[in-house]
């Protein structure tokens, strides 16, 4: 087999015994690698049902069909469990090394399985496994957790996943973080901390083969010099960021907690802004030619020093979405997530959160009491002191910061059970987990993109924002159209997720992002690289089938079509400012998208699969267990 | 870009101003030399000192190279016109003195044979260094020492100059 390895690596975290499981070609061609082969590693290997923090919980991660190759921005792995946060799938994709030195260690995945007794830093050296004491760790930042290993090990080119003080904590939105960039989203780092795994490190020695090097090396060549085009620009010299400015001209920016779309002080937290007065340096993930992270530092004031890449969404949920109109917290507050390992989007988003419940009266000064404040702190829209201040009681979880850790379904639970108050209103998530910087009440196809989600409130898996916000769609209207263009886009987004190749790639092989101008190319780099015969069609299919997959899982988990829901300020609590004022989604919009939903992807009404497209799929066994 | 040589030949330098990096350099370096992709492979290595601070680096053709002069066994041999070192390896026993030797850190050990390895500028490709070829932000160059003392020419006269040529704005 070209490409694979052929073996997916089983380690027991409890015996330390590990073993190999060997897998067909056939396998591989179903599921490529990625968050799809992620998701079907932890379908195979989950115990359904189980508490998310238990030992029936397994880690799963799987490589890229490119990891390890010259293909531009295919160094890149998933990472699947079922999330703390949500209750259903969390399948997170990271870049760079660890990857690579997955794959050059000879392993197509790994599943980790049960937990730890004591804390552990897993060594996984090419063939051989070794569990090491991670008391040393304890403590440390991820990048600082990373280095250290570096150093007891003594090799510069041993990758590490880390959590940080934040998963050691259990904070329920933790990250895992490799090589400066995190497989963010849905708590992965809670878990770990869970189970006492405070690092995975991979050493990889062994060469990667594929099936036509000569002709992988020349469609490669091609594609990263096109990557140095207009066609990744944006990318590479303002980064994300530069949407910022962007929305809140659509007036769709998060602002205060979701309650407005444009933000007055915009221009102060833009792209340009950070360009022109923060940037140090753009980098790259490795195997990646366009290298969109900016670099970004704190020259004066309070957080001088404080310096990590920022982009878009980072951004929106630590400024406007803060009401914050200085840069200089922002990139504090996000440095700060990026080092002690929390979700930048999950944590700016319960930070909005306990803004509004402090404005609004639900929490006082007193509420925030902590060991440096002992009566208290404000907590108003705009405070970036106390942002961070409260930033750093989550990571610990001192004082209000143990519940605000929790994420905002569980901490407004609690919040109005003890004050008697309506938060909930105001708690902006999906399933559980806090949505990404697009206001839905105006970008309807967008909302119905959200609802659906299979890992909630989340912007890489669904793009739907994308039509709605070029005016293919009419964003403040509903049409029946809306179903397929919101299934369509998951679809796309499930393909580049699966192989994995970063989505800034998509306009590089023929200046066209749609399956026409990109489908026909990725066929000639997977038949490159395996010496398959993948076509337009058979591409096409790979983001069916990971969608499916997430989706089944979720439906064995106990997922009902009442879960694809949103939030009620996005169905009931207009803006009053900018082109989306007075704009909601109501419940028979969203209603009446969900069921167009549900029918483009050949469901039954109630939002379950049929036997008969699993088994069309390639699913038999899936058939057997969720289908009607 | 650094100045740092003591060569009067030409070397493959790396412009941490402008590598991102991305690695690629290796990639095509290991798949040139093996027919594979394997870091551990590359004769040229990048290096993160920080987020920020990132470079590459490659062999850079020393006169007198200490390389050369250190080995117990005369495995290394440069080119008396190009500066290129040689590494025969049926003489090389892996004992990496070579490697202690370098200033620069370029000679590295083939996990698989454990001999050593160095860069040879790729003087068997037609169209010269894969790498350079391949950097995506044009970082890597092969120089010669003239142009290597042109643009130290350069850069004395632009910093001696009193006109502030590039704006500074307060944050």
């Amino acid at each position: 087999m070209y490409g694979y390895s052929g073996k997916i690596l089983h380690i027991d975290l409890k015996t330390k015994k590990n073993w190999v499981e060997p897998k067909p070609e056939e396998w591989y061609k179903l599921w490529i690698g990625g968050v799809s082969m992620a998701s079907r590693l932890l379908w195979e290997n989950i115990v359904p049902g189980c508490d998310p923090l238990s030992d029936g919980n397994p880690i799963c991660f799987a490589n890229g069909i490119f990891t390890g190759t010259p293909v531009p921005v295919g160094g890149k792995f998933g990472l699947a469990s079922k999330s703390p946060l949500t209750g259903f799938i969390g399948d997170s994709l990271s870049g760079s090394w660890f990857s690579i030195a997955l794959k050059r260690a000879g392993w197509d995945g790994v599943v980790l399985h049960n937990s730890c007794d004591r804390w552990t830093q897993l060594f996984i050296d090419d063939d051989r496994v070794q569990f090491n004491d991670a008391t040393y760790l304890l403590g440390k930042g991820t990048f600082e957790t990373e280095e250290a290993i570096r150093d007891r090990l003594g090799d510069d080119q041993i990758r590490s996943c880390t959590i940080g003080p934040c998963g050691e904590n259990l904070v329920r939105y933790a990250n895992v973080t490799n090589d400066g960039r995190q497989a963010g989203r849905t708590g992965h780092g809670m878990l770990w901390g869970h189970k006492k795994l405070k690092a995975v490190s991979v050493r990889g020695s062994k060469g990667v083969k594929v099936f036509d090097p000569a002709g992988l090396n020349k469609l490669s060549f091609d594609i990263s010099k096109s990557a140095q085009g207009k066609d990744t620009e944006k990318y590479r010299i303002y980064g994300t960021s530069t949407g910022l400015l962007t929305q809140n001209k659509l007036g769709v920016l998060p602002t205060r907690n979701f309650q407005e779309g444009v933000f007055e002080d915009a221009e102060l937290v833009s792209g340009e802004y950070l360009d022109k007065h923060h940037k140090v340096k753009v980098i790259a993930c490795a195997q990646c030619p366009i290298a969109c992270e900016q670099m970004s530092v704190v020259k004066t004031g309070p957080f001088a020093g404080a310096m990590t890449g920022i982009e878009y969404e980072s951004l929106f949920a630590n400024s406007s979405n803060l009401g914050i109109s200085d840069m200089r917290s922002a990139i504090k507050l996000i440095t700060l997530s990026d080092h002690d390992g929390m979700d930048s989007i999950s944590m700016g988003v319960t930070i909005s959160y306990a803004m509004e419940c402090y404005e609004k009266g639900v929490l006082t000064d007193q509420d925030f009491a902590c060991t440096s404040h002992p009566e208290g702190f404000s907590l108003r829209f705009g405070e970036g002191d106390s942002a961070v201040k409260l930033a750093e009681m989550i990571r610990d979880r001192e004082g209000i910061g143990d519940l605000l850790a929790e994420g905002t379904r569980i901490a407004c639970k609690k919040i109005d059970e003890e004050k008697g108050s309506e938060s909930w209103k105001w708690a902006m998530n999906i399933k559980g987990l806090e949505p990404a910087g697009y206001d839905s009440r105006s970008l309807k196809t967008f909302a119905v993109g959200l609802a659906v989600g299979t890992r909630g409130g989340c912007h890489n898996r669904s793009a739907a924002y994308d039509p709605d916000m070029k005016g293919e769609t009419n964003r403040l209207t509903v049409d029946d159209t809306r179903g397929r263009v919101a299934g369509e886009s998951e679809e796309y987004a499930a393909v580049y997720d699966t192989l994995p190749l970063c989505k800034f790639i998509r306009r590089c092989f023929t200046g066209k992002a749609d399956r026409a101008g990109a489908w026909p190319a990725i066929a000639n780099l997977i038949n490159a690289t395996t010496g398959w015969d993948f076509d337009y069609d058979a591409v096409d299919l790979i983001g069916i089938r990971a969608h499916t997959i997430k989706k089944a899982f979720n439906i064995r988990e106990g997922w009902t079509q009442a879960d694809d829901e949103l939030p009620w300020r996005w169905k009931h609590d207009p803006m009053t400012k900018g082109p989306g004022a007075g704009v909601v989604t109501t419940d028979e919009e969203l209603e009446y998208m969900k069921k167009l939903y549900y029918e483009y992807k050949g469901w039954t009404e109630d939002g379950l699969i049929p036997k008969k497209l699993l088994i069309k799929l390639g699913m038999p066994d899936v058939a057997e267990q969720i289908g009607v | 870009m650094p100045t740092t040589s003591t060569s009067k030949f030409a070397y493959i330098e790396c412009d941490p101003n402008l590598c991102v990096g991305c690695q690629l350099c290796e990639y095509i370096c290991s798949f040139t030399k093996t027919g594979e992709y394997n870091s551990y492979r590359s004769r040229i290595r990048t290096v993160r000192v920080s987020e920020v601070l990132i470079s590459a680096i490659a062999c850079r053709t020393c006169e007198n190279a200490p390389c050369v002069i250190v080995c117990p066994r005369d495995a290394l041999t440069q080119d008396p016109v190009t500066g290129i070192i040689d590494i025969s390896a049926t003489k090389c026993d892996g004992c990496a003195w070579c490697v202690e030797a370098c200033d620069f850190g370029a000679i590295s050990i083939n996990p698989a044979t454990s001999l050593a390895e160095i860069c040879d500028q790729c003087k068997d490709e037609p169209d010269g260094p894969q790498c350079v070829i391949w950097c995506p932000k044009e970082a890597l160059k092969l120089t010669t020492a003239d142009q290597r003392s042109q643009r130290t020419r350069k850069k004395l006269i632009e910093e001696s100059l009193d006109i502030p040529i590039k704006a500074t704005e307060p944050e």
